[in-house]
């Protein structure tokens, strides 16, 4: 491959006094540790209201009539408006998109017309002084329903005698993917082995512990929509809103502060959040909505219930010969907008099995609606699920003829040395490190210690297991994720950078803070690019009225291709600075650099001027320089990946785990996580995104389960029955990188926000696996609970 | 969400209190630590008219040592229990469970008699009383009444109390010489309500149990005190033989139930898996 | 049916500064805290006291903010996080978390300082998994927890040292 770091002038990884690679601590955190972040809730507008929903208790039911009169007499009750009324004046919405061939959904409204389809869905708003006033009065609403039968278990929903959700759909089949490579039905009648399997990834949830919240204001003065909206993607939101209020985009302006936690969970548009803007649209005053713990189970977005037909054809030798998966995914009622809710099935028939060498692959998923919450992309969309289905075929073959699941690994995995190559989906990989990482991996965790370890602790009844899970993870993505099917989500994203007067360096980025650090990410870039300590830098996201239009912060972005734009902004801004100071120290531009916030020469360094001087003379003294020369020390840059759809990173998780046996309680010994992210720009942040990545992981396989009646009642939508992860008993976690940085960027940094995730599930199945191997037992469904393990062998 | 609405009043007597409740009947609540009720008010599921706020009544907090038992003011909070010498040196199976009572900042707040008037059937405590025999106070318009705790425990979330009354005090009979006392529970994560617990004491001679009380919690709609399992134990050294014998017994005394989190069968082999560290931690030697 | 709730007078010192309202007996603490005095740094992340995102102090001891009415903290000492990181005596505890990247979204934090001031307070040099279990009613989705474990046993051993 060639050498871009060679072809590029000034590479910005060769720069001196660099913070790429440096572990620096998040200037933005300081605020947040002293309680002074600013988070949705926290927006206090004059003459705020706020809103309250009345949300579906069905799965499915007809609205015969609803009766608001008593509620709109109640205390402080400002307006109280009905699915109808909203529909005057947000249009409904259809989540579809065009690369998604066939994919197919029904008109969804703001508050429910006619009919609600999941249990959880708004149909009423009530505006009020307090919110405790607004809930006060939706006690009052009288509503006449007439139950409909409920699609609930997707195993049935494409039965003929299973109604359907949305009669004008002609059936509840929302998409369908086949995919057929190689030849895999030779593989499989030539093989030595087939192992057939069903796993299954129940439905979880994202659960921020701030739930989603937005504050709207509409001002008919300037006809100006403000939004402060904890969102992952301000630009999209503004577009959406725009467009389904019928404003110009431009009057329509979105403010992200503080965002407490995201993960895929806010980068989604929500009924109830285009119903808080309509309503500040219709009282012109500010309405907030701050959804409750009870109604986040509910009206956020669910993920990951799949159930997966597998089977895998394996020589004698162990050379994996075919893969072949059937996926089944429910979605809800509605294909979410604007992103849909057919790319986490479309995630699992592409990237299965792509980490192996193996060319026969033959695919089909089927996403059928159903009336549960809405299913969509979640931190990590689709790996979990096919990390767990491909790591699972594999040890399932690597068990079938006694093969150890590293040397099954080792023999099978994608040579380092044969990048670029294809995967048998047709997407293009780069360049990845399978080898090198599980190499890394294996040292790390000790492999064959754990070995000896686990079988002398056999020999005492005690069950331990070790579990590998190998993963690729798109990050990066350019267009061809959402762009190319019509969403209104910018691939590409932008920097301005500007120096002011005293030598300090305001920097706007499109990509957003969602904690994970991409502003301290951004300024280490552009600090370095340009040639400033990063104490003179101060980064501001999320605003659309101020700052690039972008992509915001999804999909393992912000850093890869935020920090890119940072990257080219900070060396064209050096450029023209140099040029300023060229003509004020009389000297050719091209033997001057900037460095530590000073202009200096080139060739030693030596100081010439400091920034805060240039600064001066271009603002306060122009008149100093000649008369046909303007100095710009305002830049702009903006960076899209373009040789590749996406940067595809790698890596392997490793686990050493003891399962006691009578209770089925599991106690983490060991977890390992070797990291392809390319080129790490802070090792602090890209590990801590590996550490809560894995974490979260587990807390799928674990304990995570969105609990369904046969009615389509969710059961344990409380945080005391919805079990997330807590800190005492969460291991530890080694994490251990790879580098092989994209040639796509100057930077060379992929993304790295959602490996840990991907890769938990599989690795702790894997790891249970070899556990319950003696005992004859084997886990297939996540979450992994004692009660599972224990009738994996036998003991209930 | 957020309450419905509600009145408030702290009275300064147990009198004031029981004129209250008289008064509002139904309507009204009480309000000791709060941490299970004001959970049930914020998801209105519960929306008393008046919430009676005992916290002002300063005679029902306190540890103190009566002789041969101790007794505990309804509103002593749980840190308090934890943190107490008397309680570990007199009530020791008391403070064994206390770590596993929901999280720090409960346990501030959380108090001992609110903890046994909600009768949580997934509670700690009510199962500990049983075990220990201990004595609920009830103080209501007629007086002061004591209930033992194992007919203090009605059904699920009912007690002895009367819709006039309150929870006045705890007496538990301090530990004998010989006696010991052993908790455990299984919970998904620490601090969680158990999908099965145990409470057990008994006198212990070498590997010998006698007067043994088994007493679970979170496998019925009350604390269960396994009587057949006791009695296959008696007087019996622990050994594979006899605890199989007070596993098989439960079979007879527990009638576990399915919920979210946990099935009856696995509930059931819960329970046999506690008896079985329960009896060899009770006889186990010092 | 609102008309006929009696709103309680209620005077106490937050964060060391007299404070005296009326107010509805079902605001919680929590709520009067962020809506009525604006200190917004205790957060809301359930009202059903699992979380642990609204831990304040009341005279002296962390509780739930969503579990305590604001009325019960009538005559009391309240201090938030806003007070303690006025005061300066978690500096310490800030730093560490801050060079340690102990908080990503930052929701949790500052219930997380809180829990972790009354840990240290009672046991001054926890093992990692005593620390484990105090923070267990605390939850953070971003970190998994390692760093904040960490960030808090760099600060009981600094302190020892001290």
């Amino acid at each position: 491959m060639p050498d871009t770091k060679s072809m590029i002038k000034d590479h910005v990884l060769d720069r001196p006094n660099s913070y790429i690679g440096r572990s620096v601590p998040r200037p933005n955190a300081k605020r947040l540790l002293a309680g002074r972040g600013t988070f949705t809730d926290d927006v206090k507008l004059p003459r705020l209201t706020h809103v309250a929903f009345l949300r579906s208790t069905y799965a499915h039911a007809e609205i015969v009539s609803i009766d608001v009169s008593e509620a709109k007499e109640s205390e402080g009750v400002v307006a109280v408006v009905t699915g109808p009324e909203m529909a005057e004046v947000c249009s409904p919405w259809v989540g579809v998109l065009t690369h998604l061939e066939g994919l197919k959904s029904a008109p969804q409204h703001a508050l429910a017309v006619k009919k609600a389809s999941w249990q959880g869905e708004p149909v009423v708003a009530v505006v009020a002084n307090t919110r405790a006033q607004a809930e006060d009065a939706i006690e009052l609403i009288d509503i006449e329903w007439k139950e409909l039968p409920v699609v609930a278990d997707m195993e049935t929903a494409l039965d003929p005698e299973t109604p359907l959700i949305h009669p004008e759909l002609g059936d509840n089949l929302a998409w369908q993917r086949d995919l057929d490579a190689g030849d895999v039905d030779t593989a499989f009648a030539n093989a030595d082995h087939v192992i057939e399997e069903t796993y299954i990834s129940n439905r979880h949830t994202g659960v921020c512990l701030e739930t989603r919240g937005i504050v709207a204001d509409y001002n008919p003065g300037e006809d100006q929509l403000t939004i402060y909206h904890s969102t992952q993607a301000p630009h999209m939101m503004q577009s959406l809103f725009a467009k389904h209020l019928n404003i110009e985009e431009h009057k329509v302006r979105v403010i992200c502060k503080d965002v407490g936690g995201s993960y895929g969970i806010k980068v989604h548009s929500y009924p109830d959040e285009y119903a808080t803007v309509a309503l500040a649209y219709m009282l012109k005053r500010p309405v907030k909505f701050i959804a409750d713990r009870l109604e986040s189970f509910t009206s956020d977005i669910h993920a990951r219930d799949h159930r997966v037909k597998t089977k895998v054809a394996v020589s004698n030798e162990g050379e994996i010969q075919a893969f072949e998966i059937d996926d089944l995914t429910g979605i809800g009622p509605y294909s979410v907008y604007p992103r849909t809710s057919g790319i986490e099935a479309n995630q699992v028939v592409n990237l299965t099995g792509g980490q192996y060498t193996n060319p026969n692959y033959r695919a089909r998923a089927q996403v059928v609606l159903q009336n549960k919450s809405p299913m969509c992309q979640y931190r990590a969309v689709g790996h979990p699920i096919l990390t767990l289905i491909t790591e699972g075929m594999v040890d399932d073959a690597a068990r079938k003829i006694g093969m150890d699941p590293l040397e099954i690994r080792r023999k099978n995995l994608v040579p380092d040395d044969a990048y670029p190559t294809t995967a048998p989906s047709g997407l293009p990989f780069e360049n990845l490190s399978h080898h090198a990482s599980l190499y890394k991996l294996v040292e790390m965790m000790d492999y064959d210690g754990l070995r000896k370890d686990q079988a002398e602790a056999r020999e005492q009844g005690i069950y331990r297991g070790i579990g590998l899970a190998t993963f690729i993870e798109v990050t990066n993505p350019g267009p061809a994720f959402y762009g190319v099917g019509g969403a209104p989500i910018s691939a590409q994203d932008g920097a301005t950078m500007r120096l002011d007067a005293k030598g300090n360096v305001i920097v706007e980025i499109g990509v957003t803070e969602q904690g994970q650090g991409a502003e301290a990410v951004v300024a280490q870039c552009a600090a370095t690019a340009l040639g400033v300590s990063m104490d003179k830098i101060k980064v501001i996201a999320g605003d659309t009225d101020i700052t690039p239009y972008g992509g915001g912060t999804w999909g393992s972005r912000a850093a890869g291709i935020g920090g890119e734009a940072a990257v080219q902004a900070g060396k064209a801004l050096r450029q023209n600075i140099v040029e300023v100071a060229g003509i004020m120290l009389q000297c050719d531009p091209s033997t001057l650099d900037i460095r530590e916030n000073n202009v200096v020469d080139l060739a030693d360094g030596n100081e010439r001027m400091a920034l805060a001087e240039v600064g001066r003379v271009c603002y306060y003294r122009p008149d100093t320089l000649p008369k046909d020369y303007q100095s710009e020390l305002v830049v702009t840059r903006h960076y899209v990946p373009k040789q590749f759809p996406f940067a595809f990173t790698n890596g392997v998780q490793g686990c050493y785990l003891e399962v006691d046996t009578n209770t089925g309680f599991i106690t983490f010994k060991k977890y390992v996580v070797v990291e392809d992210c390319g080129t790490v720009i802070n090792p602090l942040l890209v590990d801590e995104q590996v550490r809560g990545g894995v974490i979260q992981g587990l807390g799928g396989a674990l304990y995570e389960e969105c609990l369904y009646s046969d009615e389509g009642q969710f059961l344990n939508g409380t945080m005391a029955d919805y079990l997330v992860p807590m800190a005492a008993e969460m291991p530890d976690v080694e994490v251990g990188h790879v580098e092989s940085p994209t040639l796509d960027s100057e930077l060379g940094a992929k993304g790295a926000g959602e490996a840990g995730t991907g890769g938990a599930p599989a690795v702790v199945m894997n790891a249970l696996n070899d556990a319950l191997e003696p005992l004859g037992g084997k886990v297939t469904i996540q979450p992994f609970t004692p009660e599972r393990i224990l009738q994996a062998i036998g003991k209930i | 969400m957020k309450p419905a609405a509600f009145n408030y009043a702290k009275p300064s007597s147990v009198e004031e209190v029981l004129g209250l409740l008289s008064e509002y009947g139904d309507e009204a609540t009480i309000l000791a630590g709060g941490q299970s009720l004001i959970p049930t008010m914020n998801m209105r599921l519960s929306a008393p008219a008046l919430v009676i706020d005992i916290n002002g009544l300063d005679n029902l907090n306190g540890i103190s040592d009566e002789g041969d038992r101790l007794r505990i003011g309804a509103l002593t909070r749980h840190v308090e229990i934890e943190n107490s010498e008397l309680i570990a040196s007199h009530a020791p199976l008391i403070t064994l469970a206390m770590p596993s009572i929901a999280h720090p900042a409960i346990r501030n707040r959380g108090t001992f008699g609110g903890s046994v008037a909600m009768a949580d059937p997934a509670a700690e405590l009510p199962a500990c009383l049983c075990a220990l025999d201990g004595e609920i106070e009830i103080t209501g318009q007629n007086g002061v009444r004591k209930v033992v705790a194992k007919d203090f425990f009605k059904e699920l979330y009912e007690t002895d109390a009367g819709d006039g009354e309150i929870l006045t005090a705890i007496e538990i009979p301090k530990i004998s010489a010989g006696y010991r006392s052993a908790f455990d529970e299984l919970a998904r994560r620490h601090g969680d309500y158990a999908m099965c617990g145990i409470a057990a004491h008994a006198k212990v001679d070498r590997d010998v149990l006698s007067d043994l009380r088994l007493a679970f919690f979170a496998v019925g709609g009350t604390p269960v005190i396994a009587t057949q399992a006791m009695s296959a134990m008696e007087g019996k050294s622990v050994d594979d033989e006899s605890i199989f014998a007070a596993q098989s017994a439960l079979e007879d005394d527990l009638e576990p139930f399915d919920d979210l989190h946990c099935s009856a069968t696995l509930r059931m082999h819960y329970a046999k898996e506690l008896t079985k560290r329960m009896l060899t931690t009770l006889s186990a030697r010092n | 049916m609102t008309n006929e709730i009696e709103q309680i007078p209620v005077a106490l010192t937050v964060n060391g500064e007299k404070v005296s309202k009326l107010i509805e007996p079902r605001l919680s603490l929590v709520d009067f805290l962020r809506n009525e005095l604006e200190l917004t740094g205790s957060h809301i992340g359930c009202e059903h006291g699992v979380c642990g995102a609204c831990t304040v102090r009341v005279n002296g001891e962390i509780v739930r903010g969503c579990l305590m009415l604001a009325v019960q903290a009538n005559g009391g000492e309240v201090e938030t996080i806003e007070g303690a990181s006025d005061s300066g005596k978690i500096d310490d505890l800030q730093k560490a978390f801050h060079e340690r990247n102990a908080l990503q979204c930052g929701f949790c934090t500052p219930g997380m300082l809180m829990t972790t001031t009354e840990l240290l307070a009672t046991n001054p040099d926890p093992s990692r998994e005593e620390i484990r279990e105090y923070l267990s009613g605390n939850y953070c989705r971003c970190t998994g927890y390692e760093a904040i474990v960490d960030a808090i046993e760099t600060v009981a051993q600094e302190r020892k040292g001290a």
